[in-house]
C-alpha cells in the first residue's frame, strides 16, 4: 500500500487516509487568458509514464492537500511538500534526480 | 489463409493436428507502410482491418511493444453493452455490439460472443430514476433495453439477495442482448485476418520516437528501426499520453489501473452479466466456471498493472451482499491494467496536433466492447478524413465545451 507523510500533520498515512488530487503546480490561466492556455489549463495533463508531482489530501486525518514527487511507474516516493508552494523543493529535487538524472522538471 | 470449419477440425484430427498454420506472419518490419498503428490491442487491431476490409488500404503495420492482445484487451472482463445514455455513445457502441453479433462468421474465427444479456442493478431511488430515463433514451437511440422489476432480476438471477438491509434491488436496466466475448479471440480474430490481407504485425517492437517535418508525421523510431510512414494511428490505450508527448502534444488523459479477479471455477450459476454500480461491483460467470469480478479504478497516476489491494477487498465487500455465496468462494487470481481516463469518461477518436497522427483512446475502463465500432470509425476516419461515429468523439470538444458525458451513465468501470 502507498505511504505518504503528510507535511502539514507529519502522519505516515496510508493510501486509505488519502485522496487523490492530480497533477501539481498547474498554473491556473482565467479570464483574458487565450482559448489555448485556458483549455490546457482545464484538460491537458503530463500524465507521464515515470516521475510525477501530484496534489493529494489528507481526506481521513487533517484534511489539507499537499504535494508529492512519486514514480509512477516504480510507485517510489522521492517526498511530500506543502502545496504553497510554484516547484518542488531543491531536496526532492535531488532525490528524484539520483534516480533519474534525465528528469525535466515540472514544465 | 486456410480456413476454420469442422472438416478442417476433422481432418487435422486424422493428421494428429500437425497441419494448422500459423494463424499470423511474424515479419520482419519493412522500411515504409502507408499506414502504421500503433498497438495492438482490439482498437488497433480492428482499426487496420477496417483499413483493409472498407477502404482497401493493406499496406499497413501494427506494431506492438509486447504481445498482442497483452494490453488491457487481454486483462479485461469483457462486458459488451450499447445501454449508455447520450446519442453519439450509443450509436458507435450499438454499432459495436451489433458487428460483435456476427464477428466470428466474418472473421471465421470463434469469438465467443455471447449474448446472454447485462442487467445494471439500481439500487437507490437515484439509481432507479436515471436507468428510467436511459430505457427511454435508448427507445429513441433504437438500443433494445428494458426496465425490469426486482421479481424479474430475481428469475433472471436467482443467486441474487434482491432485499438486502443497505442496497436493496430495486429493479435493474436490461440490455437483454448484451453480453461478453472470448477477449484474446478477438485480437487473435482481427490479427489473423490482417495478417491474411497482407498486413504486417510486428510484435515485441516499442515505439520510441515519432518522427515528424514541416508539422507532419513521416515516421516512426522502434526498437527494431526506423518505420516511415503516411498516416500514423495511436492506439495504445494507457500509453496514450507517452506517445502524444513523442509527438509533442499533451492530452486530456490519465492513466489509472483498474483491476479485476476471477474466483476458482464453479458449476454454472449465473447466466447473466451483473453489474452493480452503486456498490461498484460487477459479475459475470467464464465458460470455464470462474466468476469474473471487477470494480472500479483505482484513483491516482499509475502506470504499474497492479492495483491497490484495498479497492479489491471494497469491490468483493460489497458484491457479497448481493451475492452471499460468493463469501464461501476462494479467488484464484487478480490483475490490473492501465487504462485512460478522459474527464467525461468518453473516448477521442480523432485527429491530432500533428498532421497524419490520429487518435483511438481515452477508452478507459470501458472499450472492450466497442472494439468492432470502435475501429470501423478509426478506419474511416484515417481512410477519409472524416467518420460520422467518430466526428461528436473529436479532441476539439473539450475546448468546445461539447462534453459526452458519460460520467454517470457509466457509474462503474466496466
Ligand atoms: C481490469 C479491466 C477490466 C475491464 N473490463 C471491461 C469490460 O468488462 N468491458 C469493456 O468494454 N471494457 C473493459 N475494460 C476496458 C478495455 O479493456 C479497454 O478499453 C480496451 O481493451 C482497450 O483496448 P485498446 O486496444 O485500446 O488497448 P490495449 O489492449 O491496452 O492495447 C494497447 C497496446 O499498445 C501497446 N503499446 C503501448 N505503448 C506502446 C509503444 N510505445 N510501442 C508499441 N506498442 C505500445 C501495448 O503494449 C498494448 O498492447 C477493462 C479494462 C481493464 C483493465
Ligand atoms: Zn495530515
Amino acid at each position: 500500500m502507498l505511504t505518504l507523510t503528510c507535511p502539514c500533520c507529519g502522519v505516515a498515512a496510508e493510501e486509505t487516509e488519502l485522496a487523490p488530487g492530480g497533477q501539481a503546480h498547474l498554473r491556473r490561466f482565467g479570464p483574458g487568458s487565450s482559448d489555448d492556455d485556458f483549455t490546457a489549463y482545464l484538460f491537458d495533463r503530463a500524465n507521464p509514464r515515470g516521475v510525477h508531482l501530484e496534489r493529494w489530501r489528507h481526506a481521513y486525518g487533517c484534511g489539507k492537500w499537499f504535494l508529492a514527487a512519486r514514480s509512477t511507474v516504480t510507485l517510489e516516493v522521492f517526498g511530500t511538500y506543502p502545496a504553497q508552494t510554484r516547484e518542488p523543493p531543491a531536496d526532492v529535487v535531488a532525490r528524484i534526480r539520483q534516480r533519474h538524472p534525465e528528469w525535466e522538471g515540472s514544465r | 489463409m486456410k480456413r476454420y470449419s469442422v472438416f478442417a477440425v476433422a481432418r487435422q484430427a486424422f493428421a494428429h493436428h500437425q497441419g494448422w498454420e500459423k494463424a499470423w506472419a511474424s515479419p520482419e518490419p519493412r522500411a515504409r507502410y502507408d499506414v502504421v498503428i500503433v498497438g495492438a490491442g482490439g482498437h488497433g487491431l480492428a482499426t487496420a482491418y477496417y483499413l483493409g476490409r472498407n477502404h482497401g488500404i493493406t499496406s499497413v503495420a501494427v506494431i506492438e511493444k509486447g504481445w498482442l492482445g497483452g494490453g488491457n484487451t487481454g486483462r479485461n472482463t469483457t462486458i459488451i453493452r450499447s445501454n449508455y445514455l447520450q446519442d453519439p455513445s450509443a450509436a458507435i457502441y450499438e454499432k459495436a455490439r451489433s458487428l460483435y453479433e456476427t464477428l466470428s462468421q466474418e472473421l471465421n474465427y470463434n469469438v465467443m460472443f455471447s449474448p446472454r444479456g447485462v442487467m445494471m442493478l439500481a439500487q437507490t431511488e437515484h439509481e432507479a430514476r436515471g436507468y428510467r430515463r436511459t430505457v427511454h433514451a435508448n427507445l429513441l437511440q433504437g438500443v433494445e433495453t428494458e426496465w425490469i422489476g426486482p421479481q424479474r432480476v430475481k428469475e433472471l438471477c436467482p443467486i441474487m439477495n434482491i432485499d438486502g438491509p443497505r442496497y436493496p434491488v430495486l429493479g435493474a436496466l436490461w440490455q437483454p442482448r448484451g453480453g461478453t466475448a472470448r477477449h484474446d479471440a478477438v485480437a487473435w480474430g482481427y490479427a489473423r485476418a490482417c495478417s491474411d490481407m497482407g498486413m504486417d504485425i510486428i510484435q515485441q517492437c516499442e515505439v520510441t520516437g515519432i518522427r515528424t517535418e514541416g508539422g507532419r508525421v513521416t515516421g516512426v523510431s522502434t526498437t527494431r528501426g526506423e518505420i516511415a510512414c503516411g498516416r500514423l494511428g495511436l492506439v495504445v490505450a494507457g500509453h496514450s499520453s507517452v506517445l502524444a508527448a513523442m509527438a509533442g502534444f499533451r492530452l486530456p488523459i490519465e492513466s489509472a489501473a483498474l483491476q479485476a479477479l476471477v474466483s476458482e471455477p464453479i458449476k454454472p450459476c449465473m447466466d447473466v452479466v451483473v453489474m452493480a454500480n452503486t456498490v461498484h461491483g460487477y459479475m459475470s460467470q467464464s465458460d470455464k466456471g470462474e466468476m469474473v469480478i471487477g470494480g472500479g479504478t483505482d484513483g491516482f497516476n499509475n502506470y504499474t498493472q497492479r492495483g491497490s489491494w484495498h479497492h479489491i477487498e471494497e469491490t468483493v465487500r460489497a458484491l457479497i451482499e448481493t451475492f452471499p455465496m460468493l463469501s464461501r468462494l476462494k479467488m484464484l487470481r487478480q490483475w490490473g491494467g492501465i487504462v485512460d481516463m478522459t474527464g467525461d469518461r468518453s473516448p477521442i477518436i480523432s485527429r491530432s496536433p500533428v498532421e497524419g497522427i490520429f487518435l483511438n483512446c481515452g477508452w478507459g475502463t470501458g472499450g472492450f466492447k466497442a472494439i468492432p465500432g470502435s475501429g470501423w470509425a478509426m478506419a474511416e476516419l484515417m481512410a477519409r478524413g472524416h467518420s460520422p461515429l467518430a466526428a461528436p468523439f473529436g479532441l476539439e470538444r473539450f475546448r468546445e465545451g461539447r462534453f459526452i458525458d458519460e460520467s454517470v451513465a457509466a457509474g462503474v468501470a466496466h
